[in-house]
């Protein structure tokens, strides 16, 4: 079976990378746009105990909706295609990054950023010099769940017209042809296991080194 | 609207196809999380080894893992389940596990110093004080087994899911609307009510 499957990907090796393509700019552009929103908007709704309460819970809520209805969704009003599919997968995403903007930046230890008030430091500079670095690894994990969230939506993104490598999978289940369902499945596996463990790596990187953990 | 009023019996059925899957493979997977997460509780190694292979089987999206069970199940419902289950197992471990390590330990003292057994002591001090911990794993868990439903109606395991896809292949916006939003409410009803018991048992195990 996973001979067949090699064999359907090298005969057809331009379908299989533009599908491929699109998989990857869908995710990291959708990923992109909700980071480019739900991390200023973390950072101004931090600062202020109502805002958070409310993005909290909107987030909270945002989070449970299922991604297919989502993707659905958007189908009647929107259309078909990578646009629409963009636009809900970039909605998808919003959710963990607002999320772990908010509780990295309001979990700071309230006595670190005194002191560093105290040192006479302006609230810009508190913000780029101690709560910035502090939260990042909070918000990195959030970008980490949004990460595989999209590349999971992503595959379902082929009901839309969205493309990518779900175009395998849905085609390969309507004919029932194994083969070929594998050359969607085992690539964006491989590609969601493979940001798991890069977003992980680069988490651990940018954790400042009094907060590691051995 | 008048689609949804006029087909409600469709959308009922549909709705009640989806609670019978998302509970069967919630109960499923929390009946092998339990003994698992009370085991790595007790022990870092086996904490490690279940939530790295259950972290890893939740990694894999949605729409490949039911596609790559097809081979080895076939189409319909078992498939779905399995699926489910294995989305839910790495918060329902985790949970178990870290609501039982956050006992405090003068708690388990006083119970054996008082003479209770391990098996006294699991079942009548750190289960009920680990609960609150327990049925937020349980949320994140039902939330999950409801979002993977919607999906698995393609490989016709039957719930929501079927209206959207009947829906898009028919170019019939009402009915995408109909699953898709029902299928939203159903999964924040579920996370709201179970917030509640979360809540509720947080408060009495911390009284």
């Amino acid at each position: 079976m996973l001979e067949e499957a090699w064999q359907f990907l090298i005969t057809h090796p331009s379908q299989f990378a533009t599908a491929l393509g699109v998989h990857v700019a869908l995710s990291a552009a959708a990923l992109a746009i909700a980071a480019g929103i739900a991390i200023p908007v973390g950072i101004v709704a931090a600062h202020r105990p109502r805002a958070a309460f409310a993005a909290i819970n909107v987030a909270n809520i945002g989070r449970t909706l299922p991604s297919l209805a989502v993707l659905a969704l958007v189908m009647p009003l929107l259309g078909t295609g990578f646009l629409p599919s963009l636009f809900a997968l970039s909605l998808l995403a919003l959710p963990p990054i607002l999320i772990n903007t908010l509780v990295g930046i309001r979990g700071i230890d309230a006595e670190v950023v005194d002191a560093a008030r105290g040192m006479g430091m302006t609230a810009r500079g508190i913000l780029a010099k101690i709560e910035w670095p502090l939260a990042l690894p909070v918000i990195f994990a959030g970008l980490r769940t949004a990460a595989i969230q999209v590349i999971s939506g992503a595959v379902l993104a082929a009901f839309i017209g969205g493309g990518g490598l779900g175009d395998f999978i849905t085609a390969g289940i309507a004919m029932m042809a194994v083969p070929q369902l594998l050359v969607g499945a085992i690539p964006v596996t491989l590609l969601a296991l493979g940001a798991d463990y890069a977003f992980g790596a680069l988490q651990r990187r940018i954790t400042p080194r009094g907060l590691r953990v051995a | 609207m008048t689609w949804f009023l006029r087909n409600f019996d469709q959308v009922a059925v549909a709705l009640g196809q989806h609670v019978i899957i998302a509970l069967m493979a919630l109960v499923i997977a929390f009946a092998i999380a339990l003994p698992v997460g009370i085991i790595a509780a007790r022990r870092a190694r086996v904490y490690a080894f279940a939530i790295t292979v259950a972290g890893f089987l939740y990694t894999i999206p949605t729409l490949a893992f039911l596609a790559l069970l097809i081979p080895l199940v076939g189409l319909g419902r078992t498939n779905a389940i399995v699926a489910m289950v294995a989305f839910s197992l790495v918060v329902l471990i985790r949970n178990v596990a870290t609501g039982i390590r956050g006992v405090a330990p003068d708690v388990v003292d006083a119970a054996r110093g008082m003479g209770m057994s391990a098996r006294q002591v699991l079942l009548r001090i750190e289960l009920p004080l680990a609960s609150p911990v327990i049925v937020a794993g349980l949320r994140v868990a039902a939330v999950t087994v409801i979002s993977v439903t919607v999906v698995a109606a393609y490989v016709n395991a039957g719930g929501l899911g079927t209206l959207i896809f009947n829906g898009i292949a028919g170019d019939h916006a009402p009915k995408i609307w109909s699953g898709a939003l029902t299928a939203c409410a159903l999964a924040v009803a579920v996370d709201g009510a179970l917030a509640l018991v979360e809540h509720h048992l947080a408060r009495s195990s911390a009284g």
